[in-house]
């Protein structure tokens, strides 16, 4: 990663934002819960969170499975025109728009790992040279409101192909230069829509949206498409995400 | 009392889906409205403790995990309903001058309730809350999965509009429930009738 070196702009370590949000989260589910006990059931026993939880992570694992079966790999989002694009595009993190991180561009390396046969650190110029396509696909947020944006990049399956990776293994995960980090199934990676990008609205990436490569997977809700990517990897096992790991659900196609 | 044969006024079926309904209902509403004040359409948000599930992940597991309880009711609903005959029975004849004519007495409070039978305004009413109900797991389906189910969104028009008719359809399950319940608030004996089912309470000397 390019960043390792540089003083954090965000004020929290990793591992007490972690801490801290899921604390938050989880008084917030218990209230929520102890609330929507007394309102719907007050006579039964909602009032145990783990319990509800465990059932409500269980439903979202059993949608996982049914999102997966709905997936088709052929089947493409809608694609726009120009003049359909939102302008301004929305800026859209788990922090506020000055904490987007500085990256050394010049040193900036893309890091392969996992179950892949080449594992040497990519430049943005070697990057750049692989084969590009382009997309003007809506990009819709878990919280409801969508943009329409221009992207243009790698398709993911040529870059699998690239690094010789196990395309039958389960996952391909992402880590950012952000702390952020995400995750999605083969299929999905797949997808002919699939892209790492490098531009957006014509141009090279820029922060608010991603820069230096960012994914846009357009079958998939706006929190997996990981910005600042630093890492990608090949995986058996499901690498999460940051949000996944706090309970929005992990398949999340749309 | 005259030894008449009491029939359910209200199927095991019928009251069977209607509780699971209102739970379901309940669940859905309140995390749909958790859901919307992440990215609300209008000027408003919904009050905290209205809402299911804490944030807005909470809010989605619960609106996704009930979703099949109320898919699962709604379809059995359905096909129990047009199979058996209920729903022609109950719902029909139904023409747009009876409903008047019952809208009229009714807002002069002239419409005697019948236990027996649904008046026009009831009969449009269920009608109209089961069309609700159609349209919200459509639009739902449409919102959920736009990009698979790209043919629904069309005929939505759009990802956005979907959102609006899911947000108009819910609002008119919510205002049907309000009606409902100051209905039953009014006739307060219609209720034993939706849990045990009822029979003729009627003067029952005619078979």
């Amino acid at each position: 990663m390019s960043d390792k070196n540089k003083p954090s702009k965000i004020i929290l370590e990793p591992d007490q934002r972690k801490q801290l949000v899921n604390l938050e989260r989880r008084f917030l589910l218990r209230g929520g819960l102890t609330l929507g006990a007394v309102a719907m059931l007050s006579g039964c026993n909602l009032q145990d969170g783990d319990e509800v939880d465990r059932v409500l992570w269980a439903m979202s694992h059993w949608n996982d499975r049914v999102q997966a079966w709905l997936f088709r790999k052929d089947k493409l989002a809608q694609t726009y025109r120009e003049d359909q694009i939102t302008r301004p595009f929305r800026f859209n993190a788990f922090y506020p728009e000055y904490n987007v991180p500085d990256i050394d561009i010049p040193n900036y390396r893309l890091e392969v790992s996992g179950k892949v046969d080449k594992k040497a650190p990519w430049t943005l110029e070697q990057l750049q040279r692989l084969p590009q396509a382009g997309q003007i696909t809506r990009l819709i947020c878990i919280e409801g409101w969508s943009a329409i944006g221009q992207w243009r990049g790698i398709p993911l399956k040529t870059f699998l192909q690239h690094i010789g990776a196990d395309l039958t293994a389960k996952y391909v995960g992402f880590k950012c230069d952000d702390r952020y980090y995400s995750s999605i199934d083969m299929a999905t990676a797949l997808h002919p829509q699939t892209i790492l990008a490098l531009e957006f609205d014509h141009k090279p990436l820029p922060p608010d949206f991603g820069y230096p490569l960012r994914l846009r997977v357009p079958t998939k809700l706006g929190f997996k498409n990981a910005k600042h990517i630093a890492a990608l990897f090949v995986t058996d096992q499901n690498p999460g995400g940051y949000w996944e790991d706090q309970g929005y659900n992990d398949f999340s196609g749309i | 009392m005259p030894a008449v044969r009491r029939r359910a006024f209200h199927a095991l079926p019928v009251r069977v889906c209607h509780w699971i309904n209102v739970l379901a209902m309940v669940g859905m509403v309140m995390s749909g409205w958790g859901i919307y004040n992440a990215s609300p359409l209008f000027n408003f948000t919904f009050p905290l403790p209205l809402t299911l599930g804490g944030w807005l992940g909470g809010n989605i597991a619960w609106h996704l995990a009930v979703m099949w309880a109320l898919a699962a009711n709604g379809l059995f609903y359905l096909i129990w309903g047009v199979v058996s005959g209920h729903f022609r029975q109950r719902f029909f004849p139904l023409s747009p001058r009876a409903v008047g004519r019952d809208l009229g007495l009714a807002l002069r409070f002239r419409l005697p309730h019948q236990l027996t039978e649904y008046n026009a305004v009831q009969k449009a009413m269920y009608l109209g809350v089961l069309l609700c109900g159609v349209l919200l797991v459509l639009s739902g389906l449409s919102i959920w999965k736009p990009v698979q189910f790209s043919g629904l969104v069309a005929l939505f028009g759009g990802f956005d509009f979907a959102r609006y008719v899911h947000f108009f359809a819910m609002s008119g399950v919510v205002a049907f429930v309000v009606i409902h319940v100051v209905m039953v608030l009014l006739v307060p004996k219609t209720l034993p009738r939706m849990i045990i089912g009822g029979g003729g309470e009627e003067p029952s000397n005619e078979r």
